[in-house]
């Protein structure tokens, strides 16, 4: 589904992103983790088009997407709450991202109506702007807006980060629905090495811009994975 | 304590958002400043001579006091609307090991050195130097000054104490109307009683104390009620706007651009600088009043044509040379998005037009100027119409600065850079030039049919335009985003 070629992002001297080779077959549910600065955020940029690599390129679904914009019929994300549109209301976010996707405001509704528990009863209809919310409810309005109009591709970055422990078995038990029947590939990234390993079929881990491990999850990649953060 | 509040305050100031700025804008921010403080200080060191000469008969001191009573309170509602309390900058001391005195204190003595009571500073200062020079006694000038300053102070402190209180402000607006009533119909001697008071200190300027006792209590009337409040969920809460949806499924009619145009609708009403530009679009009609009756202005041919376009331009120019900064917070995401460049860009163009047709429509009373002048408005319009709004959508490729919407109203200039100024010359240098030499060689009429002609042309090859513009927006897409990204 996803393929990175050679990509490697340069900014002056420094070398913030070099990946050779990396692929994510359809329907892989695919974790990153690595410290700060590992080129977690940059890589998902990239593969949302948002900066352009130094060089190589990245192909999603046949589509390379720094040529063509047809990537993104089928690709959704959930970045960081600059994603959301602060002056709307999450009613009103999720009606426009459903226009851009193709669905009518019966489909937002009926599409909507499956994450009841997962809002708490504290996003729909509520007369607050998005800045206004918490950031965990801010979390929650996003990752559900990535999951609308039926995408072939998720990408979400750190999306356990603020959630209330409810919400994060919550998502994870969505995220492991997502890719129940090997269709839709999710991308996630984070720094909780207990809910990656839990989620993620398959780890990676980025140091410096470079993959360092690439694991299928195990009984011991948790282990593994602290023993490599720890050291 | 003291020493470390005082730094913050240096810091605090040097590295605010309007420090960051360019140079450019530096310049142009010290300069409108420098106006502002320049007139105030001709207005302070002239006022006694202006007041002399329009009524010789009587003492501009005298004067001055009689009508301070109505100064005072206009100053108060002025205040009421604009001066807030910075308690705000305390938030993150709160946790830290000071006491709650200090910092009721630190807000208080720091609300003294508003930008709003060192205005009343420049006023007095100048008109005092003059009363000494014209010969008042220079004890009694001093403690009036200094009575003045106190005041100022006390009205500082008096807002507060009222702040957020609408049936005090319903109160001094009563009474600045009452008064006001009761002078002009002369129902008792309102400008005599008061004006007694104010001359009072100066003919006795042991009095001038009571400026700084009543300071005085009024402060440790702020300082009570400030101390019982600093609490998250008191004075130092972040406000929460207050949510106005209505319907705007009429503009689903629209088709593909519906919900682009919903957003936009609601980015206007729902921010307070875009709801200032919206505003303002309406201000600018008044360029017209300006330019047809002014001495100086209402002769000149071209200085009429500057009226005529900017009538109808306002939201064009106010709104359009900003985007697609509006959008530049969430910019990321409508790059992530199932969306067309077109469709955004269409729908900024639809609300510009409608507004350009709003805004003419509205000049009709412009009529009563005569039918020469009507007609450059009507030129204005189309040449507004079709060239305008293509022209700031075109620049606004070129659009790097970010836009944070939720800070700030006339005061934010965010998001301006050279490229905001470059942008107007096409729309007020073209118009003329095109007059100027088909107006010389064809006369008035076949002048005006060009200007508005450029803005049918442009109109027709909207949708080849339109494509061109798109192509660029796509060029520039890395940088725009890398742009917004820069927080200042």
């Amino acid at each position: 589904m996803i393929q990175a070629n050679n990509i490697t992002k340069k900014y002056g001297k420094a070398q913030v992103l070099n990946i050779e080779s990396l692929e994510i077959p359809k329907g892989q549910s695919f974790g990153l983790v690595g410290n700060n600065g590992a080129g977690k955020t940059t890589f998902f940029n990239m593969l949302l088009d948002l900066i352009r690599p130094t060089s190589g390129e990245i192909i999603n679904n046949t589509v390379v997407v720094n040529k063509s914009e047809e990537w993104k019929t089928f690709t959704s994300s959930f970045i960081d709450e600059s994603f959301l549109i602060g002056y709307l209301t999450p009613d009103e976010y999720f009606d426009f991202i459903g226009d851009l996707r193709g669905m009518n405001k019966a489909d937002v509704k009926s599409f909507l109506s499956q994450f009841d528990e997962f809002f708490n009863d504290e996003i729909i209809g509520k007369k607050k702007y998005l800045r206004d919310l918490s950031k965990g409810n801010q979390k929650k309005a996003g990752i559900v807006g990535a999951m609308m109009g039926n995408p072939k591709v998720v990408i979400l970055d750190e999306p356990f980060a603020n959630l209330d422990p409810t919400t994060q078995i919550r998502l994870k038990a969505m995220i492991k629905k997502l890719t129940e029947d090997k269709e839709i590939t999710v991308l996630v990234s984070s720094h909780d090495l207990t809910h990656v390993t839990e989620v993620c079929e398959r780890i990676v881990v980025l140091d410096k811009g470079n993959v360092v491990k690439d694991i299928a999850t195990s009984q011991e990649t948790l282990t593994e994975l602290e023993s490599y953060f720890s050291a | 304590m003291i020493s470390h509040f005082l730094n913050l305050e240096w810091k605090q100031f040097f590295r605010s958002a309007s420090f960051g700025k360019n140079v450019g804008i530096k310049i142009l921010m010290a300069f409108f400043a420098i106006i502002i403080l320049i007139n105030f200080l001709f207005l302070g060191a002239g006022g006694f001579f202006i007041l002399k000469k329009e009524f010789p008969d009587k003492d501009p001191f005298v004067l001055v006091n009689q009508f301070m009573i109505f100064m005072v309170i206009s100053d108060l509602i002025f205040r009421y609307l604009m001066q807030k309390i910075p308690v705000m900058d305390i938030k993150p001391m709160l946790a830290l090991p000071i006491k709650k005195n200090k910092l009721v204190n630190y807000v208080l003595t720091k609300s003294v050195f508003s930008f709003f009571n060192f205005g009343s500073l420049v006023l007095y200062i100048p008109f005092a130097i003059v009363l000494i020079m014209e010969g008042y006694t220079v004890a009694g000038v001093v403690s009036w000054t200094f009575f003045m300053i106190m005041l100022a102070v006390c009205l500082n402190f008096t807002n507060f104490l009222i702040n957020k209180n609408n049936i005090a402000l319903g109160v001094l607006v009563a009474l600045l109307g009452g008064l006001w009533l009761a002078f002009k119909y002369e129902l008792g001697n309102v400008t005599g009683f008061f004006g007694d008071l104010f001359y009072a200190v100066y003919e006795n300027p042991l009095l001038s104390i009571i400026g700084v006792i009543f300071a005085g209590i009024l402060y440790y009337l702020n300082f009570k009620q400030l101390s019982n409040v600093i609490y998250l969920d008191g004075a130092v809460k972040t406000e929460n706007q207050e949510v106005n949806t209505s319907d705007l499924s009429f503009v689903d009619r629209l088709g593909s651009v519906a919900p682009f145009i919903k957003n936009d609708m609601r980015l206007i009403w729902r921010n307070k600088r875009t709801k200032t530009v919206f505003l303002m679009s309406f201000f600018f009609l008044l360029f017209g009043l300006m330019f047809f009756t002014m001495e100086g202005y209402k002769d000149k041919e071209v200085m009429q044509l500057y009226g005529a376009i900017f009538v109808t331009a306002g939201f064009s120019m106010n709104y359009g040379q900003f985007v697609p900064a509006w959008d530049s917070e969430h910019y990321r995401m409508l790059m992530t998005q199932n969306l067309s460049y077109r469709k955004f860009l269409e729908s900024k163009w639809y609300l510009m037009i409608v507004m350009t047709v709003i805004l003419f429509v509205l000049c009709t009373p412009y009529l009563y100027f005569g039918i020469h002048k009507y007609l450059l408005i009507v030129a204005g319009f189309f040449f507004n119409l079709g060239f305008t709004p293509l022209i700031m959508l075109y620049m606004g490729a070129f659009n790097k600065k970010r836009i944070e919407l939720s800070s700030g109203g006339l005061t934010n200039t965010q998001g301006t850079s050279a490229a905001q100024f470059l942008v107007m010359i096409p729309v007020l240098v073209l118009p003329i030039i095109v007059y100027a030499v088909v107006n010389h060689f064809l006369g008035f009429n076949a002048a005006i049919i060009a200007i508005a002609l450029i803005g049918v042309v442009s109109l027709l090859l909207k949708n080849p335009i339109m494509s061109f513009i798109e192509k660029k927006y796509q060029e520039k897409k890395y940088a725009t985003i890398h742009g917004f990204k820069q927080q200042d």
